[in-house]
């Protein structure tokens, strides 16, 4: 049978204008960091969806547990003094 | 034996956990817990959808070198390279479910795995291109547009950019059909022809209806599906019915009758037996489009073990 080596996979981020935040697109695959972002460029941007791209090896992503997100993400929920609602303004306080 | 107990029962809190997480309308993400037969039912239905789009680059990619002007060629190669990307789009989409690349080609090159049964029709004259625009990805459109909501999250991302990309393809299209009922009696001809070998294989591109549907229980319950077979068939007919009109095509169904009471057009049997024989490897050109779709990858067998070279050269060189 045939060698059938499909390449690395490579997770693509793209940026829709200068300035924005770098939005997960999907993945690609390539033998190396040049052929990745060529053809990232040749998949999720046909039509000017971006200004720039960024690709990472898959493996190389670490990502959190979903079983433990309540753990993970418990401190953030009793610290509500984080939040601006949480503080009393004097009346007729303005631009603040 | 309580061990095994336990790992009964919290498969069972998990499950009773995940259908309640999908039933509230919740996204599943590859990382999420999910039941063996949810990511079986989506690794056959997605990669199935990805071979669909590659394969069906076969049959317009018949008429590139024979378009009738420089604008109409453009406009294919364009068209049928976003194929391509939404071949891609979804194999990376299966990919996180934990099959390979490699594994999905070969159950395609073994008959495994299946793709949607209009590519095994013969693409005859330039109208078949209109045709397949029009009616072929109208019916895609359809389809996808449900799937938007699907409830893994993965593949619901890939179908919003498709979508994104389709109506496009499904203009194109229609431009090219209505350009040709403007013509000619020849090309009015030719259009009507396309017109009638198309109509009932698009049709069929929604499936069997519904109580025929082997797997069709599952992916209502987990969200996969959201509405029927035939709910999506007659939507497709409604709206497509009125453009062929509007350019002077006949849909070839005797039978299609508006019905004021359920607000929609009724319409004649679809011939199953075809379907049947079409699945099972008996269409005009099964046998073609999988031998193409082989010779091509083997062919550029070549260029994947050239990159691969270059990559270890490279790595070798940067570590001295
Ligand atoms: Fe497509
Ligand atoms: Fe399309």
């Amino acid at each position: 049978m045939a060698h059938n080596n499909q390449l690395d996979s490579w997770e693509v981020f793209m940026q829709a204008r200068p300035g924005a935040n770098y939005i997960h697109q999907g993945s690609v695959h390539a033998s190396d960091r040049k052929m990745a972002l060529q053809n990232a460029r040749d998949t999720y941007s046909r039509r000017g969806e971006g200004t720039s791209i960024w690709v990472v090896p898959t493996n190389e992503i670490a990502a959190s547990n979903p079983d433990d997100s309540d753990m993970f993400f418990d401190p953030a929920n009793d610290k509500i003094y984080r939040l601006p609602t949480f503080y009393t303004m004097p009346e007729g306080a303005k631009q603040i | 034996m309580d061990q095994v107990q336990d790992i009964i029962s919290n498969d069972h809190a998990l499950l009773s956990k995940f259908e309640e997480h999908v039933q509230a309308g919740e996204a599943v993400e590859p990382r999420d817990w999910m039941p063996e037969a949810y990511r079986k039912h989506l690794i056959r239905q997605i990669s199935q959808h990805a071979h669909s789009e590659v394969i069906g680059m076969q049959p317009e990619g018949n008429w590139i070198t024979r378009a009738p002007s420089l604008r109409a060629k453009q406009i294919l190669l364009a068209k049928i390279q976003d194929e391509g990307g939404h071949g891609l789009y979804l194999y990376s989409a299966a990919e996180t479910l934990g099959i390979t690349r490699t594994e999905m080609i070969e159950q395609l090159h073994t008959g495994k795995a299946k793709y949607s049964n209009i590519f095994n029709y013969p693409s005859l004259t330039w109208a078949d291109i209109g045709a397949i625009g029009w009616l072929v990805d109208g019916a895609a459109i359809v389809n996808q547009v449900s799937l938007q909501r699907t409830s893994y999250a993965p593949y619901s991302r890939a179908m919003v950019r498709i979508c994104k990309e389709e109506s496009f393809h499904q203009r194109q299209g229609y431009e090219i059909m209505a350009k040709m009922m403007k013509g000619t009696a020849e090309q009015r001809e030719m259009a009507q022809d396309a017109m009638n070998r198309w109509w009932w294989p698009s049709l069929m591109m929604f499936g069997p209806h519904d109580s025929d549907s082997p797997h069709a229980a599952d992916a209502f319950r987990w969200k996969i599906k959201r509405h029927t077979n035939d709910e999506l068939r007659q939507k497709f007919i409604d709206k497509t019915v009125p453009q062929a009109e509007l350019i002077g095509l006949t849909v070839p169904d005797p039978h299609l009758k508006w019905n004021d009471a359920k607000g929609g057009y009724d319409h004649g049997e679809i011939n199953w037996e075809e379907f049947k024989q079409v699945i099972n490897g008996n269409g005009p050109c099964n046998k073609q489009r999988l031998q193409h779709h082989k010779q091509v990858h083997d062919n550029g067998a070549w260029v994947r073990e050239a990159a691969e070279a270059y990559k270890a050269r490279t790595n070798n060189q940067s570590s001295n």
